[in-house]
C-alpha cells in the first residue's frame, strides 16, 4: 500500500525548492532514494525484520528440529509438532472483542503478547489423533512488526488505536512496560580468526563454532614452533598432524600439500610438526584416534545403566564428528571437510608466523556480527521448546509407567498443564533483561532496556543503539576507537562520555543488518559458475598459482582460476536477483580467497552501482521515484542500487560525489550525510564543529524536553515531560525531516545575542528575557504517574478504597481533595501530605474463616499521600483491572513550569547552560527594528568549543526569518553562507549577522556590533526545582540515629571525607567535633570506669554499682559498634581519662 | 564664555556616533550630556524649547513613528522603558475555571487567556483602578469590584455539525466550535461599568477577534470566567500594552570623496532602495579644482537623498573601493521612535502616557529628595 504521508516528504516543494516538474540532476537529487529507503525500511527495520523472520521462520525451523515426543516406556507412543504460527495480539480476558491495542497493554499493565500455536498429531491409545491448533504458550509481539496489530495500519487508523504513527515500533510490551532488546555486538560465529602474541612467540587461530545443537571454541596454536589444536573437551594440546590423521589423512606427504601446498618456506616450518607426531609413534587413523581418544575429557555422566561405555576411538570420532569445529559438518563419517578446515587454520598460522600483518584485526567491523531481538528471542524459545517437551516426556513417562490406568491416557492434557511455562519463561526474560540458557551456558543480564521515553530522540536513539560484549571497565582504547571500517554503517558522532564510551554505538542512517539467507543455493550457484569442489582436489592444486578459494560462510568449498571473472559473474547473478541481495562476496588478496557470506547479523547499506564510469540511476530513474513509478525496491530488483556489507565495501572504490567518479570506481555514495546516525543528524551544519561538541549533543538531543509522541496525552508514563509550546528548528537537517523531527519537536527557536550582559553569565550561565518567559518559551509540563493495585488476600479479603474521614461534616484537611469515591478528582491541586487514594487494607489477611478463626472485619488506612515539596495538579484518574483481575489505580499529575534560575539550556552543538539571571525585557538590548533577544550568550563559549556550525546555524536561520523560509544545515551540504549573507545584505543586514544594538540600561549604543539571531535552544530535564534541597534539622536514620541522606528523604547535607581532612589540616577541632558527632548523632552513654563497659541509668550492670559510672558523649554510631562487637565476643573497653589533667 | 573653535572632526564626534567595520564610537555622552568643558552649556528652557523637535514619519492608530530629536539618549530610553513596562494596561488576571474537558490543560489555557490583548472604551479604561493583588504582607489585597475588576466569560461546547456534508474532513464544518476564538469572550459589566462599556464598540473584548484559544472536538467544553484587572509591563508581560516601543538613531552618511560611475551604482546597492540616488557630475562641479570631480563631466555620482531609509548594514564598508571615500555615523540626539500598540491604547498617546509616568516619577523623586534634606 502506497503511504501518503511518507510521499509527501518526497513532493514537498521546499526541498530545495524543488517540486515534481522541475528539472531534476542526478548529482544533486540521488539523495531522494533516501526517503524512499526510510519508507521501505524505516529506523528500526532491522528489529522489526529479525523479529518477523523469527515468527515466520525461524519458529519453524526449530520446531522442525524438535517435532518429536518419544517416550522411554512406550515405543509406540508419539507426538509430533506438524505445524507452528503465531496468532494475533489478543487479551487473556478476551470478553467479545479479543483484538488488544499496544496502548490498552501500556495503561492497564499487561503484555502484548499474541498466542503460539502447534498442530499436532499423537498417538492416544490405539489410534493417531490430530489436533491443529493447541496454543502453546503466549509470544510478547515486537511493535509494528507483521504480527502487531499496527502493522500496516494508515495514520487515522493508528489514531483510532491511540497509537502515535511516528512512533518507531520494534519494542516490546511487558507488564505495561516497553522494553527494547538493544542489539548486541559480538565477535563472528564460524570464522577463523588468527591473533598473534609477538613477544611469547604465540600464533593462534581461533575459530568459536556455532550451530543450533552445540558452542565450542577450536583453536589452532603456534607453540614453541610446533603446530597445536587445542579445544575444551581435550585435556591438553594436541599436535596437529596428529589431529590431521585421526580425521583420515594418512599421508604425510598429502598433509604437508594441504598445509602448506609447494611453497618452500611454508613446507620447511611445517616439517617439524610431522616429527612430534613420529616421536608420539603415531602412523595410522587408528592410532591417532586411540591417542585423542584418551585425552577427551568425560564431562557426560553415564546415561543411565543402558548405555555402554564408549572406547577411546569412539570418543574420538565422537568429539572430533560432533564437538570440535561443530559447524563444518561431517556426514558418513567423511572428515575430509573438516580436515580441510584444519588444514586452512594452520596455513594461516604458517602464514602469520612469517608475515605478523596477516593477523586479523577483532576491532575490524567485518569481523563483527550483530546479535538483534529475534535471534536472541529464537534461542531462548528453543531452549524454552526443548525444555517444555522434556517436561512433557518425563510426565507422558510418568504416566505411561503405571500398568493399569482409570483413563485412556491423552497426552493433549498434559501439554495444557504446562501450557504457562513458555509464556512465564519469555515474560520473565524480557522484563528482566536475563537470558539464562542452560544449553548455550549463556548468562547474559541487561540484554532488555526500558524504552526512554523522555523525548522522541531518546526513543528512537535506543532503538539504533548497539551495546558490545565488551568489559566496561577495562580500560582499552582499541575496541573503544572509531574504526575506519565504520564508514557509513555506524554513527562516528553517536557515542556516551565515560566508561561506555566508543563501546555503546549507534547505527548509521541508511544501515541495514542482515537476516539468515539459505546457504544451498548459493553453493549451488558457485558451481554453476564453474568453480571446482576442494574436497576432490590435492593441496599442489590448491595453493597452486593463481588459484583462489571460495569460502562460504568461513567454509572453503571450491576453487577458481578467474577469482575477478567468479566475483563479476556472481554479482551479475545478484542484481539480477538470482541470490539473496543481503549475500556479500569479496576477494581477498592476501589469502588468495573469495569470501561469500549469508550468515545473518551482518552490517550493511545500499549503494548506487556504478558501472563502466556511469552511475546506474540516472535522472530518468530519480524522476519516476519521484513521480511513485518506482519504490526503493524496484531500484534494488533492477541493479541500480545494491546492499555492500562491511567486508565487500572495503573491497569496493566507492565515489562520494558524482563528479569523482573515475574508471576504477565501482560505487557511488546516495548521500554523504548518511555517515551520521538519527540522533547526529539532528545537528545543523555538523562538519563544521569540533568533533566533540557533536558527541555533547547526540547526549544532550535524548536530555531534551519536547513533543514525545503524537499520543503523549494518552499515556500515563512514571515521569513525563513535555514542552507547552514547542517549535520546529529554524534551521533543519534532511535528517531531521526523514526522522520527522519538525512533527516532533523538542527546543524553541530563541533569538540570541552574543555578547557579555551583567556578569551573571560567566561560565556558559545565559541571561533569559523575563518577557519571552512570560509569553511562553521554555515553559514545559512535568507529568508524574502514582498508582497502586488493590491486592486480593488469601482469605479472601481484598483493598478497598474507602471514604474520607470527616469532622464537623467537613473532610479533614488532608483528604480535602477526595472525593466520595476516595480519590482526587482531576483538576485537583495537590500539595504536599495531602492524600490522593484513600486506599485501605484488611487488617486480617491471614485467617482462614475456617471454624472459629474469623479475624476482624476491620481496615486499615493505607493512603497514598503527596510528598513533593511543590504541588501539582490531577491530570488523568484511572481505573482499570490488570490481567490478574486486580483492580489497578492509577493517577497523573500534572505541574507546568516556566524557566527558572538554574534550569539547564543547551542549543544543538553541545553548548549547555544554566539559567544565570532573568532580566526585565526593558533592561535588554534592542536593535534597530526594537527586537529584543530572548537569550543572552557569553562569547566566551566559541573561542575554546569551536562550534562553528552554531554560528553558521544563527547566520541562515536568520536569513531564513528574513526570507520567511526554513534554511537546511545538513551534514555536507546545507545552505550555503554565501548565499545567508547576501539574504541578509538584501534585507539590510549587515553580511556577517551582527547588529548594531542599543543597550536596554544606558539607552546609549553598545560600542561594538552584536552576533544576534535565531539559535534552536533545548530545555533539558535538569530543573532547579526537581534538585533544590536544604535542611537544618530532619529525620535520622533507625539505626545509625545520623541524618538520613538523599533529598527524597529530606536528608542532611554530608560533610565527607575530604571536607573532614580539610577542617583537620586546618586544625577547627570544637567544628569538626560539632559537625561529626553534635549535630549528627550524638549520644549520652553511660560508662563504667573500673571495668569500661556500657551501663544504664547510673548503674553498672557488670560491676554491679553505681559508684565508678560516668556519663559521656559519644557518637550513637560508636556505642553501636562496641556492641556489635561485643556481639561477636569481642569486648572492647572504654578506659576514661582526663583531657586535661591537673 | 567665548566658544573656541571646534574642528570639523570635534563637531561630528559630538553630534555623532560613528559607525565603523566593526566598532561603534563615541558611544557614550558625559555625565553632564551637552555640556563640555571650558563651554557654556547652561541649561535654558528656551534653548530647549528651541532644540526640541518632534516630527511624525507615520501615525496610524496603532502604528506610530516620530523622530523626536534634541534631548539625550536617557530621557529617550526612559520613555521606550516606561512604554515597555510601566504604563498600565488592562489584561486577563485571573481564571476561574468551572469546566474544561479540552485537550488543553486548565493552566495552558490559563497562560493563552493571560496574553490574549483586550480593548474597550479608553474612557472606561482610564476610570479603573488598581487592584491589588495579595501579597504575603498584605493577604487580603484589594475586594473585586467594579472600578478595579473586569469580568469575562467563555462558555463554548462542541458538537456535532448535522448539516455537514458526507465525507467532510475539515474539524471547523463538521463541528460546531471545533475551534475556540478570542472573539468568544463574553464582557460582563457590573456596576458603574454598564454607563462606561456599554457601546458595542466600548465593551471590553479581544483586540483580534481570530486568536485561536483551543480547539474541541464533541462532547468537550470550556466554561470558565476570568477577572481582568490593570497592571504594568514589569510585573508581566501581558500587560505591557506596547507589542514593542523602540527607536534607532538617525542615519548619516558622509560622502567624503566622489564616488563615481560604475562604483557610483554599486555604492547604490549597498543601501536599501532610496538612500543613495545617482546624479549627473555638473559642468560646475568638474571645473572646481580639487574636488575630485575634474574631467568627470556627465558620468553618475553618488548622492544622499533619504539617509532615514538607511538600515545601517554596513555593506558599503565591506567594499575597498570605498574606503575612505564615506563615512557612517549616527545622529546622537535625533531618536527615530517605534510605537506599536497592542490595542488597548493608539500609539501616539502611549507616548503621552509615558511621559505622564515620567512626570510623575520625577514629582516623587522631587519630594522624596525634599523629604531627605529635611
Amino acid at each position: 500500500m502506497l503511504n501518503i504521508q511518507d510521499l509527501e516528504a518526497l513532493f514537498q516543494t521546499h526541498y530545495e525548492g524543488k517540486s515534481l516538474t522541475d528539472p531534476i540532476s542526478t548529482a544533486k537529487d540521488k539523495w531522494n532514494l533516501l526517503p524512499a529507503f526510510l519508507k521501505v525500511k524505516g529506523l528500526v527495520k532491522q528489529h522489526i525484520d529479525s523479529f518477523n523472520y523469527f515468527v515466520e521462520v525461524e519458529l519453524k525451523k526449530i520446531v522442525q528440529a524438535n517435532k518429536k515426543v518419544l517416550s522411554d516406556v512406550e515405543p509406540q507412543f508419539y507426538l509430533k509438532y506438524t505445524d507452528i504460527w503465531v496468532g494475533s495480539p489478543e487479551r487473556l480476558d478476551a470478553d467479545g472483542e479479543d483484538q488488544i491495542t499496544p496502548n490498552e497493554c501500556r495503561l492497564r499493565d499487561m503484555t502484548y503478547a499474541a498466542p503460539v500455536f502447534v498442530a499436532i498429531e499423537y498417538v492416544r491409545g490405539k489410534s493417531v489423533v490430530k489436533r491443529p491448533r493447541v496454543p502453546i504458550g503466549r509470544l510478547p509481539i515486537m511493535l509494528r512488526s507483521s504480527k502487531c496489530v499496527l502493522s500496516n495500519k494508515s495514520e487515522s487508523e493508528m489514531a483510532i488505536l491511540n497509537e502515535c504513527p511516528l512512533d518507531p515500533g520494534g519494542y516490546f510490551i511487558v507488564n505495561g512496560t516497553e522494553k527494547v532488546i538493544l542489539v548486541q555486538e559480538q565477535l563472528s560465529k564460524n570464522r577463523v580468526i588468527v591473533e598473534a602474541e609477538p613477544k611469547k612467540g604465540i600464533v593462534q587461530a581461533s575459530v568459536t563454532s556455532s550451530t543450533h545443537e552445540r558452542k565450542s571454541k577450536s583453536y589452532v596454536i603456534l607453540k614453541k614452533d610446533r603446530i597445536y589444536l587445542r579445544h575444551n573437551v581435550l585435556n591438553e594440546d594436541v599436535p596437529i598432524v596428529l589431529v590431521l590423521k585421526a580425521m583420515g589423512i594418512q599421508s604425510d606427504h598429502e598433509i604437508l600439500l594441504l598445509v602448506a601446498g609447494i611453497d618452500n618456506v611454508y613446507q620447511d616450518d611445517f616439517s617439524v610438526n610431522f616429527e612430534e607426531c613420529a616421536k608420539l609413534g603415531v602412523h595410522t587413523q587408528q592410532q591417532a584416534l586411540e591417542y585423542l581418544g584418551a585425552r577427551i575429557k568425560i564431562t557426560r555422566k553415564p546415561i543411565g545403566s543402558g548405555a555402554l561405555k564408549r572406547n577411546y576411538t569412539q570418543e574420538a570420532l565422537e568429539a572430533l564428528a560432533s564437538v570440535i569445529i561443530t559447524h563444518v559438518p561431517v556426514r558418513g563419517l567423511n572428515f575430509r571437510p573438516k580436515a580441510l578446515y584444519v588444514a586452512f587454520m594452520v596455513r594461516r598460522v604458517l602464514m602469520t608466523m612469517h608475515d605478523p600483518n596477516m593477523v586479523d584485526d577483532r576491532d575490524y567491523v567485518g569481523n563483527k556480527r550483530l546479535e538483534l531481538a529475534g535471534q536472541l528471542l529464537s534461542l531462548l524459545f528453543e531452549d524454552l521448546f526443548k525444555k517444555f517437551n522434556h517436561d512433557l516426556k518425563m510426565n507422558i513417562d510418568k504416566v505411561l509407567k503405571k500398568p493399569n490406568r482409570t483413563q485412556e491416557f491423552d497426552a493433549f492434557e498434559h501439554m495444557q498443564v504446562h501450557g504457562n511455562y513458555i509464556t512465564q519463561g519469555m515474560n520473565r526474560a524480557i522484563s528482566t533483561g536475563n537470558w539464562n540458557l542452560k544449553r548455550f551456558k549463556m548468562e547474559r543480564a541487561g540484554v532488555t532496556h526500558v524504552l526512554s521515553r523522555l523525548s522522541y530522540i531518546s526513543a528512537l536513539g535506543m532503538m539504533t543503539r548497539i551495546s558490545s560484549q565488551f568489559e566496561k571497565t577495562r580500560k582499552v582504547s582499541g575496541p573503544r576507537a572509531l574504526q575506519p571500517s565504520q564508514f557509513g554503517m555506524l554513527c562516528p558522532s553517536d557515542t556516551p562520555e565515560g566508561e561506555a564510551c566508543g563501546l555503546v554505538k549507534n547505527l548509521a542512517l541508511m544501515t541495514h543488518i542482515t537476516t539468515d539467507d539459505e546457504e544451498a543455493p548459493v553453493i549451488k550457484l558457485v558451481f554453476v559458475l564453474g568453480a571446482e569442489d576442494i574436497a576432490a582436489i590435492s593441496g599442489r592444486v590448491v595453493y597452486g598459482q593463481g588459484a583462489y578459494i571460495i569460502f562460504i560462510n568461513g567454509t572453503p568449498i571450491a576453487l577458481t582460476r578467474q577469482p575477478k571473472q567468479f566475483l563479476n559473474g556472481f554479482r551479475k547473478f545478484r542484481r539480477m536477483g538470482r541470490v539473496s541481495e543481503f549475500v556479500s562476496i569479496y576477494i581477498n588478496h592476501h589469502h588468495h580467497a573469495v569470501h561469500i557470506a549469508t550468515d545473518e547479523g551482518r552490517i550493511c547499506r545500499p549503494l548506487i552501482v556504478v558501472e563502466n564510469g556511469k552511475s546506474r540511476v540516472t535522472a530518468r530513474h530519480l524522476q519516476a521515484l519521484r513521480k511513485g513509478e518506482l519504490q526503493f525496491d524496484d531500484f534494488l530488483s533492477r541493479g541500480l542500487v545494491e546492499y555492500l556489507d562491511v567486508n565487500e565495501e572495503n573491497d569496493s572504490n566507492i565515489a562520494i560525489y558524482e563528479k569523482d567518479i573515475n574508471p576504477s570506481t565501482t560505487h557511488l555514495e546516495i548521500e554523504p550525510f548518511t555517515v551520521l546516525g538519527a540522533v547526529a543528524g539532528l545537528i545543523p551544519y555538523p562538519h563544521h564543529n569540533q568533533s566533540p561538541r557533536n558527541t555533547y549533543q547526540c547526549a544532550m538531543g535524548k536530555q531534551a524536553i519536547g513533543a514525545i509522541a503524537h499520543n503523549q496525552f494518552l499515556r500515563i508514563d512514571t515521569l513525563l515531560y513535555l514542552m507547552v509550546y514547542p517549535q520546529k528548528p529554524m534551521v533543519k537537517t534532511r535528517t531531521i525531516e526523514l526522522i520527522k523531527y519538525d512533527k516532533l519537536p523538542a527546543g524553541q527557536n530563541a533569538t540570541v545575542a552574543v555578547m557579555s550582559y551583567s556578569g551573571y553569565d560567566i561560565e556558559d550561565a545565559l541571561v533569559l528575557n523575563k518577557a519571552s518567559c512570560d509569553r511562553g518559551f521554555g515553559r514545559c509540563q512535568v507529568f508524574r504517574k502514582y498508582a497502586t493495585q488493590l491486592k486480593k488476600y488469601p482469605n479472601g479479603t481484598m483493598d478497598r478504597v474507602g471514604d474520607r474521614h470527616e469532622e464537623n461534616g467537613a473532610p479533614i484537611k488532608k483528604h480535602a481533595l477526595l472525593d466520595t469515591d476516595g480519590l482526587a478528582a482531576v483538576g485537583d491541586k495537590v500539595s504536599s501530605g495531602e492524600v490522593y487514594i484513600m486506599k485501605q487494607t484488611p487488617l486480617n489477611t491471614s485467617a482462614s474463616g475456617l471454624g472459629s478463626d474469623y479475624g476482624t472485619n476491620e481496615y486499615r488506612d493505607t493512603p497514598m499521600t503527596y510528598r513533593l515539596p511543590d504541588p501539582s495538579y490531577v491530570d488523568k484518574v484511572m481505573i482499570s483491572q490488570t490481567e490478574a483481575e486486580a483492580t489497578l489505580l492509577k493517577i497523573q499529575t500534572r505541574q507546568t513550569r516556566r524557566p527558572e534560575l538554574g534550569d539547564k539550556f543547551s542549543s544543538r552543538h553541545g553548548q549547555k547552560g544554566v539559567v544565570g539571571i532573568i532580566a526585565e525585557q526593558a533592561d535588554m538590548p534592542f536593535n534597530d527594528q526594537g527586537i529584543v533577544p530572548d537569550i543572552i550568550m557569553n562569547p566566551h563559549g566559541f573561542p575554546s568549543r569551536m562550534t562553528v556550525g552554531k554560528m553558521l546555524e544563527l547566520v541562515s536561520g536568520k536569513a531564513g526569518v528574513l526570507s520567511g523560509n526554513l534554511q537546511y544545515g545538513t551534514a555536507f551540504g546545507g545552505s550555503k553562507v554565501e548565499d545567508m549573507g547576501n539574504i541578509l545584505i538584501n534585507k539590510g543586514f549587515s553580511y556577517s549577522g551582527k547588529d548594531y544594538l542599543t543597550s536596554g540600561i544606558t539607552g546609549e549604543a553598545l560600542p561594538a556590533y552584536v552576533f544576534f539571531g535565531p539559535i534552536y535552544y533545548q530545555k533539558l530535564k535538569h530543573m532547579v526545582q526537581d534538585k533544590m534541597h536544604s535542611r537544618s534539622r530532619g529525620p535520622r536514620a533507625i539505626l545509625t540515629r545520623q541524618p538520613t541522606e538523599g533529598r527524597s528523604r529530606d536528608g542532611g547535607l554530608r560533610l565527607g571525607e575530604m571536607e573532614r581532612d580539610c577542617l583537620i589540616a586546618y586544625g577547627a577541632s570544637q567544628l569538626l567535633l560539632e559537625r561529626l558527632m553534635l549535630s549528627s548523632d550524638k549520644h549520652e552513654v553511660d560508662i563504667c570506669e573500673t571495668c569500661g563497659l556500657m551501663g544504664y541509668q547510673n548503674w553498672c550492670q557488670n560491676c554491679k554499682s553505681s559508684k565508678a559510672v560516668v556519663k559521656m558523649m559519644i557518637p550513637y554510631a560508636a556505642k553501636l559498634l562496641i556492641q556489635e562487637l561485643l556481639s561477636m565476643n569481642v569486648l572492647a573497653r572504654l578506659k576514661l581519662e582526663d583531657e586535661f589533667p591537673a | 564664555m567665548p566658544v573656541p573653535a571646534l574642528s570639523e572632526a570635534d563637531l561630528d564626534r559630538r553630534k555623532n556616533v560613528g559607525i565603523n567595520l566593526e566598532t561603534v564610537t563615541h558611544v557614550q555622552s558625559t555625565d553632564f550630556p551637552g555640556h563640555y568643558p571650558g563651554e557654556d552649556h547652561s541649561w535654558s528652557l528656551e534653548k530647549f524649547r528651541n532644540n526640541l523637535r518632534v516630527e511624525f514619519h507615520h501615525n496610524d492608530q496603532y502604528d506610530a513613528s516620530f523622530s523626536l530629536i534634541g534631548v539625550d539618549a536617557a530621557i529617550a530610553n526612559a520613555f521606550r522603558r516606561i512604554l515597555i513596562s510601566e504604563v498600565p494596561s488592562l489584561a486577563i488576571e485571573y481564571v476561574f475555571i468551572h469546566n474544561n474537558t479540552s485537550i488543553i490543560q486548565d493552566e495552558v489555557l490559563a497562560h493563552r487567556l493571560g496574553l490574549v490583548p483586550l480593548t474597550g472604551d479608553k474612557a472606561g479604561l482610564n476610570w479603573l483602578k488598581w487592584f491589588k493583588k495579595p501579597t504575603e504582607e498584605d493577604p487580603e489585597g484589594s475586594e473585586p469590584s467594579d472600578y478595579n475588576t473586569v469580568v469575562m466569560k467563555l462558555q463554548v461546547a462542541c458538537s456535532r455539525n448535522p448539516a455537514a456534508a458526507r465525507g467532510e474532513t475539515d474539524p471547523t464544518k463538521l463541528f460546531h466550535n471545533a475551534h475556540v476564538y478570542a472573539h468568544q469572550l463574553t464582557f460582563h459589566p457590573a456596576g458603574r461599568q454598564r454607563d462606561y462599556f456599554s457601546s458595542p464598540e466600548g465593551a471590553i473584548r479581544s483586540f483580534h477577534p481570530n486568536i485561536l484559544l483551543a480547539k474541541l472536538r464533541p462532547g468537550q467544553e470550556i466554561d470558565l470566567e476570568m477577572h481582568c484587572i490593570k497592571g504594568i509591563g514589569a510585573d508581566h508581560a501581558k500587560f505591557s500594552p506596547v507589542a514593542t516601543a523602540s527607536y534607532r538613531l538617525f542615519p548619516d552618511i558622509k560622502i567624503m570623496r566622489p564616488i563615481l560611475g560604475d562604483d557610483a551604482v554599486k555604492f547604490q546597492t549597498c543601501f536599501p532602495k532610496g538612500v543613495i540616488a545617482l546624479e549627473d557630475v555638473t559642468e560646475e562641479e568638474a571645473s572646481r579644482v580639487g574636488s575630485g570631480y575634474e574631467g568627470h563631466v556627465g558620468e553618475k555620482k553618488a548622492v544622499v537623498v533619504n539617509p532615514y531609509k538607511d538600515t545601517v548594514s554596513r555593506e558599503c564598508l565591506r567594499h575597498d573601493e570605498f574606503k575612505d571615500k564615506v563615512k557612517l555615523g549616527r545622529v546622537r540626539d535625533h531618536f527615530i521612535f517605534h510605537v506599536e500598540s497592542t490595542g488597548q491604547y493608539d500609539s501616539d498617546e502611549l507616548f503621552i502616557e509615558s511621559v505622564k509616568v515620567l512626570k510623575v516619577k520625577c514629582q516623587r523623586m522631587k519630594r522624596s529628595l525634599a523629604s531627605m534634606m529635611r
